[in-house]
């Protein structure tokens, strides 16, 4: 079972306050605008929060994920869309820190964990979610250098990244164990933004399509070996499936603070509706998913962190469980909140 | 040029607070956090540092929960830290509060002292004029600027009507108030590195104080009751177009003689 350490309990209340007294006040804007919040994103890197997932030679604070995804909890708490500017900088950065060379890291880690950079992940495409051997973004080696021509789409900092890392088909025969993966710096010839995404939630957040014709990325920019792209992408998500989860738990728990606050003030028949069984039913209920989902988040955090093996399944499940709770606790928000629930901004914004 | 921010750790200003049977505070039952004035001291601490250099020490009295105050600011970035911490300590007064701190500082080096203004839980702000008279040192209390140069602090002494420039040379005792400046938040880095400094605990013996002088054999002052501040008084609801508002607005106000 995860314990949290002195130091993780002091890094939670300092990121709370810090998530109470700055993002919160923006988070609606934010929302609202459907804008990258460049000011949080700057806070965040002042409060090495964009440091988390890097060894300490890079610059980084080399935290394992528990204190990572803490952080992500909190953040997610007030503001959805912060809490990716800190989880994308490590699903982006996961496969370099996995199957990195040396030199790969100390090219982007530095700029990486200082956050003058930020990080993608690119591995969806339209017709390869689930199905990643359907993929088909292809790359070439040419002397030097491959090159890639397709595009992948849903991709998070697409156009706010400068670190790409991306997934493309070198061998289509061999299925899935064609598939290799590459850094692409955003300024590579042939790499431009597509379409960029308007959403229902994490509207702060940019999410749009990248398009390759004829990119040029350097052969010293392929991850590992080629062929080594399935596995480098299903270890990375295993690595960052909690920390979806840990979003999931903060947005769920930022609801619940939410209508457990409006029931204690919200009166009718002469009380605060917080004093009606049927309400305090619908709080426990959601207090006691949250919970749960939080235990399970952890967990599946703290394996990982202790390297054991058959990660998969927890984290899978935890990324699961704390998703469908958020679903479930943010309703049961808005039904606490009554006809308000309609007009209140806040709640809606909680949702996935 | 070398700080100590004295520190206090108080019940979180939103639990709700009790007094135990002794009518003394029970803090074990609440959560406990660093008092808020003193973040501000703190952060002034930090900026004359970075202004002029030297070491930022913080020091507490208190019981052992208390090193977590301290390292949160230690976290904040000062370098060090003191406790004083002691059974025999427990129902000290402003009095021997102010005397132990100063024999603790008597053993450090300062150029200047910082304190936050008051206190969230006792709230008597006696303690930083206590401990510049234990020291023989000069006091400016309620500070929302402080400048130091040629040996000298100069502070804005915040009063009702405004602001009074008053200076001391140095070392010196400064006592500020909340909104001096903005507390910054520890950083990852900072709250990694706080693990790792110096966190000094001293006991009575290490200072050679003698136990009659503090806690509650000490105490000058006896808490003989206590009773809950009355329920604030509905307000007036004016509602009325504004003009006849605006009237009666002012007739309240001169008839409460602040107009």
């Amino acid at each position: 079972m995860y314990r949290l350490t002195d130091e993780q309990r002091m890094l939670q209340a300092v990121v709370r306050e810090l998530a109470q007294e700055k993002i919160a006040p923006r988070a609606a804007e934010i929302d609202d605008k459907a804008e990258y919040p460049w000011d949080i994103k700057e806070l965040l890197v002042r409060q090495d929060l964009l440091a988390l997932p890097f060894p300490e030679k890079y610059g980084g604070t080399g935290s394992d994920l528990v204190t990572f995804y803490l952080v992500v909890e909190e953040i997610a708490r007030v503001c959805a869309s912060s809490s990716l500017i800190v989880a994308v900088q490590a699903l982006g950065s996961f496969p370099i820190l996995i199957a990195g060379t040396e030199t790969q890291k100390q090219r982007y880690f530095p700029n990486l964990a200082s956050g003058d950079w930020l990080a993608a992940f690119a591995l969806t495409e339209p017709g390869a979610g689930s199905d990643a051997a359907a993929m088909k973004t292809r790359a070439v080696l040419d002397g030097d250098h491959y090159i890639l021509n397709g595009s992948k789409c849903f991709i998070t900092n697409a156009g706010i990244a400068q670190v790409y890392s991306v997934f493309a088909m070198t061998d289509p025969s061999k299925g899935v164990k064609g598939i290799s993966a590459f850094i692409v710096d955003a300024d590579s010839p042939g790499f431009r933004l597509g379409k960029i995404e308007h959403k229902m939630g994490i509207r702060g957040s940019q999410t749009g399509e990248l398009v390759f014709d004829n990119c040029i990325v350097p052969a010293g920019n392929l991850l590992g070996n080629e062929g080594d792209g399935f596995k480098i992408a299903m270890m990375t998500l295993d690595k960052s499936r909690p920390g979806v989860g840990a979003q999931a738990v903060g947005i769920a728990q930022g609801a619940l603070d939410y209508a457990a606050r409006y029931a204690k003030e919200r009166i009718q028949f002469g009380a605060p509706i917080a004093s009606l069984q049927a309400i305090q039913f619908m709080l426990a209920d959601m207090a006691m998913q949250v919970e749960a989902a939080r235990c399970l988040v952890y967990e599946a955090a703290a394996r990982v962190d202790a390297g054991e093996k058959g990660i998969t399944m927890s984290s899978a499940m935890a990324k699961c469980f704390a998703g469908d709770v958020a679903m479930r606790v943010t309703t049961d928000a808005l039904q606490v909140l009554g006809g308000w629930g309609n007009f209140e901004i806040r709640i809606s914004q909680f949702e996935i | 040029m070398n700080v100590v921010v004295c520190v206090k750790q108080v019940p979180d200003t939103t639990a709700e607070k009790r007094l135990d049977a002794n009518l003394r505070l029970d803090r074990a039952s609440v959560d406990n956090i660093i008092n808020p004035f003193d973040e501000y001291a703190i952060e002034e601490g930090l900026r004359l540092q970075e202004a002029h250099g030297g070491e930022v020490t913080l020091l507490c009295m208190g019981t052992e929960s208390a090193q977590e105050t301290l390292r949160k600011g230690l976290a904040m970035g000062a370098d060090r830290g003191v406790l004083v911490t002691d059974p025999a300590l427990a129902g000290s007064d402003a009095w021997a509060t102010s005397y132990v701190l100063a024999q603790a500082l008597k053993r450090m080096s300062y150029d200047v002292i910082l304190c936050g203004m008051q206190t969230t839980d006792s709230g008597t702000a006696q303690v930083p004029g206590g401990v510049a008279e234990f020291l023989g040192l000069p006091q400016l209390t309620w500070a929302n600027k402080v400048e130091i140069s040629d040996g000298k602090a100069t502070i804005q002494r915040q009063s009702d009507a405004g602001y009074d420039v008053v200076e001391a040379p140095l070392p010196v005792v400064i006592s500020v108030i909340k909104g001096i400046n903005e507390p910054r938040y520890p950083s990852l880095k900072g709250i990694m590195q706080a693990r790792r400094k110096e966190l000094q605990i001293w006991s009575l013996g290490d200072l050679g104080i003698s136990q009659g002088m503090v806690g509650v054999l000490g105490a000058k002052t006896k808490v003989l009751g206590y009773s809950r501040p009355a329920p604030r008084a509905k307000g007036q609801l004016i509602q009325e177009n504004s003009q006849a508002a605006a009237t009666m607005i002012a007739d309240f106000l001169a008839q409460a003689k602040v107009l």
